[in-house]
């Protein structure tokens, strides 16, 4: 009986394309937008996960300041010194590399070419702390970095828009008023957590960035590698304890300086996106919802408008329960189509979206069974209802129905 | 238990009412009634005597308030709506003034109808129905819905699905209502052809003529039995 009443709600379905559509129509949207939502949800969370990983597990950055801003009022909070990197590297157990950080930007030209950049100064030890591999040449050397010798490590968009293609290492540009000497080119990492290019970068000796460039002789950030066998907090809790003694900070004063984990950043921001995946999915799921009471809506609608075609049945021999199945058949027959097409349009808007949206396109399995089961299950829940009405008709009534 | 004396078809004292206290109105007053297996009963009466009522009782298709309902010897009246059901798919074939075929739906699927309800294979079902339609004369017309069909031509679809399975009883009400003469004829005419291969017929008409093809002829009156006997 259930392969007869299967055949029979295809073929009502078939008779009435139109209402049909229009009856699935809630679900494939609801499907669509819960599957994509999740879909580049996941892929988002995933994204930053990478980005951040990518950095570097063992990685603490300090930076001078409370917070990433500088906030509030009052002077503003003294950059550290290439000594206080000494007095890390010396005085505090578990570190494995120290490096500094000098910033500013300019204008870089080669022959008719020239491109506005970054120019971060620091040591041979930034590679090692940003796990940052070079794809070709060489970082600097301790002459090199002790003299502030300027020669600069590249990164891939730099490289594309200077040199196009051609072997920047042994070449030479100018940066600012600076000619400068390409020593090696870096991996290309692509976007940052924030959007920023990361591979828009020209790296020098620290102290050439300082005397050319910066002309002081601050450092904005100092990244240090934690050895992994230590304990992170601990480390952190002894360079905080350093810093504070260096910077004449006593008592309850509280420290003008910030020491960040990467790893905590990144479990914060993929927490974050994790949250809102599942927001955005909880909206669509609400539609997903609407649109079973759509069907529930058409079915009734069928019901009444079929009540002779029911009252035939029922004369002819169909018992109750095999109307209400033929209806519940149909109910979720329909919707498991609009499930399917659910997912096949949440398939396209996602491949399409992903790289729009620059977040890794990932399939999950789970999410896909779960909105095909859960529109299988709208199906039956609202499909019940008319189902039953159906099946409890009066034939003789159901015959004298106009 | 039923013995070669019993009738196929037996009411006694069998009364009908509609609705409750002051509005209630009784539709059948006491009907008895026996039709032997292999007669064609024409059912006649003013409108509003209570023939249509009658048949859905002895069509399954509505219980008696009061009195009994034997079927092959079964009391009727116990049984429940689902046995009712299985009673109509099994022995039962109806037509109707309307003719009520499903809109939309070929000539041999509506026919194939009640074999599918019987579970038979889809091989078995499609032979059976077109053999059904064979016999009214309509095979070239079975792949035509009812919007395609003259109202002649749908009536006959509708009395190949009631004779696809064989039953034992075919019971029509009217079913000749909406047609012409010389369609309403032909319609009887395989009506009596249908009595001869063995069906008992039960037919409620308003037109002599089309009592005149029947064995025996039943008078309903004011919810009673009036006369009952042998057509002229
Ligand atoms: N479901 C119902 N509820 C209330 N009254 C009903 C119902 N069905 C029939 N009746 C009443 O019962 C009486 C007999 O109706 P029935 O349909 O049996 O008449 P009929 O002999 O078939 O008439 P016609 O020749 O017009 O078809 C009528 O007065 C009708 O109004
Ligand atoms: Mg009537």
């Amino acid at each position: 009986m259930i392969g007869a009443t299967f055949v029979l709600a295809l073929r009502e379905i078939r008779r009435h394309l139109l209402r049909s559509f229009l009856t699935i129509l809630g679900i494939v949207i609801g499907v669509a937008a819960v599957v994509t939502m999740v879909t580049l949800g996941n892929g988002a969370t995933e994204a930053v996960r990478e980005q951040i990983a990518g950095l570097g597990a063992n990685l603490l950055q300090i930076r001078p300041g409370q917070g990433f801003g500088r906030g509030g009022g009052g002077p503003p909070p003294r950059d550290f010194q290439l000594d206080d990197l000494d007095a890390i590297r010396e005085q505090v157990d578990g570190v494995r590399v120290v490096a500094p950080l000098a910033q500013s930007s300019g204008i870089a030209v080669r022959n008719a070419a020239n491109w506005t950049t970054t120019i971060n100064g620091t040591t041979a030890d930034y590679f090692i702390a940003q796990n940052w591999a070079l794809t070709a040449g060489r970082p600097f050397t301790a002459a090199e970095e002790q003299a502030g010798r300027a020669v600069c490590v590249i990164g891939a968009t730099v490289a594309g828009n200077l040199f196009r293609g051609e072997d920047p290492v042994g070449q030479r540009f100018r940066l600012r008023d600076v000619a400068c000497e390409v020593i090696g080119t870096l991996a290309s990492r692509g976007q940052g957590g924030f959007g920023a290019d990361q591979d828009d970068v020209v790296l020098m000796p620290i102290k050439a960035v300082q005397r050319r460039f910066t002309g002081n002789r601050n450092v904005r950030a100092i990244l240090v590698q934690v050895d992994p066998d230590y304990d992170k907090a601990g480390v952190t809790a002894a360079i905080q304890g350093l810093l504070r003694e260096r910077r004449n900070i006593t008592g309850a004063k509280q420290d003008d300086f910030n020491v960040f984990d990467t790893a905590q950043i990144s479990e914060t921001l993929s927490g974050t996106t994790r949250i809102l995946t599942a927001l955005l999915g909880a909206v669509a799921a609400v539609s997903l919802l609407v649109g079973g009471i759509g069907i529930m809506n058409i079915m009734l609608v069928s019901v009444t408008e079929r009540t002779r075609e029911i009252g035939i049945r029922l004369a002819i021999g169909a018992i109750g329960r095999e109307v209400l199945l033929q209806f519940l058949v149909e109910a979720v027959v329909l919707a498991c189509i609009g499930g399917v097409i659910g997912l096949l349009l949440a398939l396209v808007a996602t491949v399409a979206l992903a790289p729009v949206l620059q977040v890794p396109f990932i399939f999950d399995p789970g999410i896909n069974a779960l909105a095909f089961g859960f529109s299988a299950l709208i199906g039956v829940v609202f499909g019940y209802f008319p189902a039953r009405r159906a099946a409890a008709l009066n034939p003789i009534e159901a015959l004298r129905h106009e | 238990m039923t013995t070669a004396a019993d009738p196929l078809i037996r009411l006694r004292g069998v009364t009908k009412t509609f609705g409750r206290g002051p509005s209630a109105f009784q539709a059948l007053r006491g009907v008895d009634l026996d039709v032997a297996a292999g007669d064609f009963v024409a059912v006649m009466g003013p409108s509003g005597s209570g023939k249509s009522t009658m048949m859905n009782i002895l069509g399954c298709l509505d219980v008696p308030t009061d009195g009994a309902f034997l079927f092959k010897g079964v009391h009727v009246e116990r049984l429940t709506r689902d046995e009712r059901a299985l009673l109509r798919r099994r022995y039962l074939g109806f037509v109707f003034q309307g003719f009520n075929l499903l809109a939309r739906t070929s000539a041999l699927e509506n026919v194939e109808l009640p074999l599918l309800y019987r579970g038979e294979p889809p091989k078995r079902r499609r032979e059976t129905a077109l053999a059904a339609l064979e016999q009214v004369g309509l095979v070239e017309w079975r792949d035509h819905t009812p919007a395609e069909l003259s109202g002649g031509q749908q009536q006959r679809v509708a009395i190949a699905r009631a004779i696809v399975t064989n039953p034992a009883v075919l019971l029509a009400d009217e079913p000749t209502g909406n047609l012409d003469s010389a369609r309403s004829v032909e319609i009887m005419e395989l009506l009596q052809d249908f009595n001869r291969r063995g069906i008992t017929i039960l037919m409620v008409t308003h037109e002599p003529d089309m009592a005149a093809y029947a064995r025996t002829r039943v008078h309903v009156h004011d919810g009673r039995i009036q006369s009952q006997g042998l057509a002229a």
